[in-house]
């Protein structure tokens, strides 16, 4: 499942959980905002063997339609997918603002 | 029921057994060694049926203990004086995540200088962290608190990590006759531990969040309220172990003669029984003294001895403890308490025991007399007060 954004509340007093655990997954903001570089797929090369999808860190790398996609809300850039990509289908490019 | 000649160590070992924790993380460290050592050796001959897990350090012992009680297990871990201290990040983690983990800590001095003897200042530098803080003065004592810890700090509305401190070699090496109760009989007393709090996978979570400034304060609010709901449940706890097992305590404090006492030492762990004996051959002498020990540090007294020193001539706080440039930290408390309740009485702090110097019956004969003339705030026992003596 793709994370997705819910909206930002403020919590009550009763809403705040007893100890530090909550829902899995959510998320009320983007975060991403200190990548400095971005994997980029190339899917013509793209054979979605998942091995990006297994290392990823963030867990923000799905399959879709037998190809690689990535959710650039999350991704932090590490640049671990295109390490891992044997056949050289994910390229790091520069962030340009 | 049965009856075994033990040593502090030994009997928490085998309150722990009965308390069936499923996992154990400790690191040896004297004068804890043995209460790891006895469990290991129960996980081994399999009377108890625990993971016990070898970790390189007291950091990771908790961080597993940690870890144990975020799957929803019963964790144990057991540590003193550095260990202790190379714990504290993690007894942070385990308190604001609200994990009932129970640890044994004996008691001892911190360096430098290096010293391997007892005294109160480890636990007693991390009051702050959250945890539940117990003092026994015996081994019958260390063996109910053991058993009864967990009931304790797994009641929802407490969700606290428990420790049980022991006075390093006074109360962890020596031995006496201990009731040990039977297994059907603790497990009746102590069910299984049941908890949301824990990693589920048909109900994925996320746990150890971070907190910002907007709701922080309130996480902290509930863990603060968590510590206070113990004052309850440990008196609640103490009526049905006394109904199971025949054995009574008292609450946050025991007081020993304290209903006309005029002079009165407040003070915790195995020094207990010594200022008892003493105050017992001062009444034969006339002197009206009595004796108040403090059993839990966390949830504090507050109220217990404000009842307690409302009506004596003047007190004292005898601690193996000293907050350098300051007073020693049970002074403090105990202070805060009679202040808040209006009780305007002389108090003096006597500082003893460190790195393990032997407290004398006439050490405390001295502080009772000391208590009755008027003394300085802050006294050293054996050096004197605020001049040194001098």
């Amino acid at each position: 499942m793709r994370p997705y954004i819910r909206e930002k509340k403020d919590f009550t007093f009763d809403e705040v959980p007893e100890n530090t655990s909550f829902e899995a997954g959510y998320l009320t903001t983007v975060n991403s905002g200190w990548r400095s570089i971005r994997p980029v797929i190339n899917s013509e090369k793209c054979k979605g063997c998942e091995q990006c999808y297994l290392y990823c860190p963030d867990g923000v790398i799905s399959i879709e339609d037998g190809k690689a996609v990535i959710d650039y809300d999350f991704c932090k850039g590490c640049g671990i997918c295109a390490k891992i990509c044997k056949i050289g289908a994910i390229e790091m490019e520069a962030e340009r603002k | 029921m049965s009856k075994k000649f033990l040593s502090g160590n030994e009997a928490f070992a085998e309150g722990i057994r009965l308390a069936r924790p499923q996992v154990i993380s400790a690191y040896p460290i004297t004068p804890q060694t043995i209460v790891v050592e006895r469990l290991s050796e129960m996980v081994e001959d399999g009377s108890l049926n625990a993971e016990y897990v070898h970790v390189e350090s007291e950091h990771s012992a908790l961080s597993c203990a940690i870890g144990a009680s975020a799957a929803g297990a019963r964790a144990f871990t057991a540590t003193s004086s550095q260990g202790l201290l190379y714990m504290a990040e993690c007894l942070y983690y385990a308190a604001g995540g609200r994990f009932p983990i129970v640890m044994m800590n004996a008691d001892r001095s911190t360096a430098l200088p290096w010293n391997i003897y007892g005294d109160q200042r480890d636990s007693l530098s991390q009051l702050d962290s959250g945890w539940i803080q117990a003092y026994a003065e015996n081994a019958q004592e260390a063996l109910d608190l053991a058993l009864m810890s967990y009931k304790i700090a797994e009641n929802k509305a407490v969700s606290t990590p428990y420790m049980a401190n022991l006075d390093g070699f006074i109360l962890t090496h020596t031995y006496e006759t201990v009731e040990i109760p039977d297994r059907e009989q603790a497990d009746r007393f102590l069910p299984p531990y049941e908890t949301d709090n824990r990693i589920d996978f048909d109900n994925p979570k996320n746990m150890a969040f971070s907190a910002g400034p907007d709701t922080n304060y309130i996480f902290k609010y509930k863990e603060h309220e968590g510590v206070l709901a113990a004052r309850d449940v440990i008196n609640e706890t103490e009526k049905e172990f006394a109904e199971i097992f025949g054995r009574e305590y008292t609450g946050l404090t025991e007081n020993y003669l304290t209903d006309d006492a005029d002079y009165v030492i407040v003070t915790l762990g195995s020094i207990a029984g010594l200022c008892r004996e003493t105050a017992d051959k001062l009444r034969e002498q006339g002197v009206k003294a009595g004796v108040v020990r403090i059993r839990y540090m966390r949830p504090f007294p507050n109220e217990e001895l404000a009842e307690a020193l409302k009506n004596v001539k003047a007190y004292g706080v005898l601690e193996k403890d000293i907050s350098f440039g300051n007073e020693g930290t049970v002074f403090t408390n105990v202070n805060s308490a009679l202040k808040k309740a209006g009780v305007n009485v002389p108090g003096y702090d006597f500082v003893g025991g460190l790195g393990g110097r032997n407290i004398s019956p006439a050490d405390i004969e001295k502080i009772y007399s000391d208590i009755e003339k008027g003394t300085d705030s802050v006294n050293f026992i054996g050096i004197g007060g605020g001049n040194n003596g001098k």
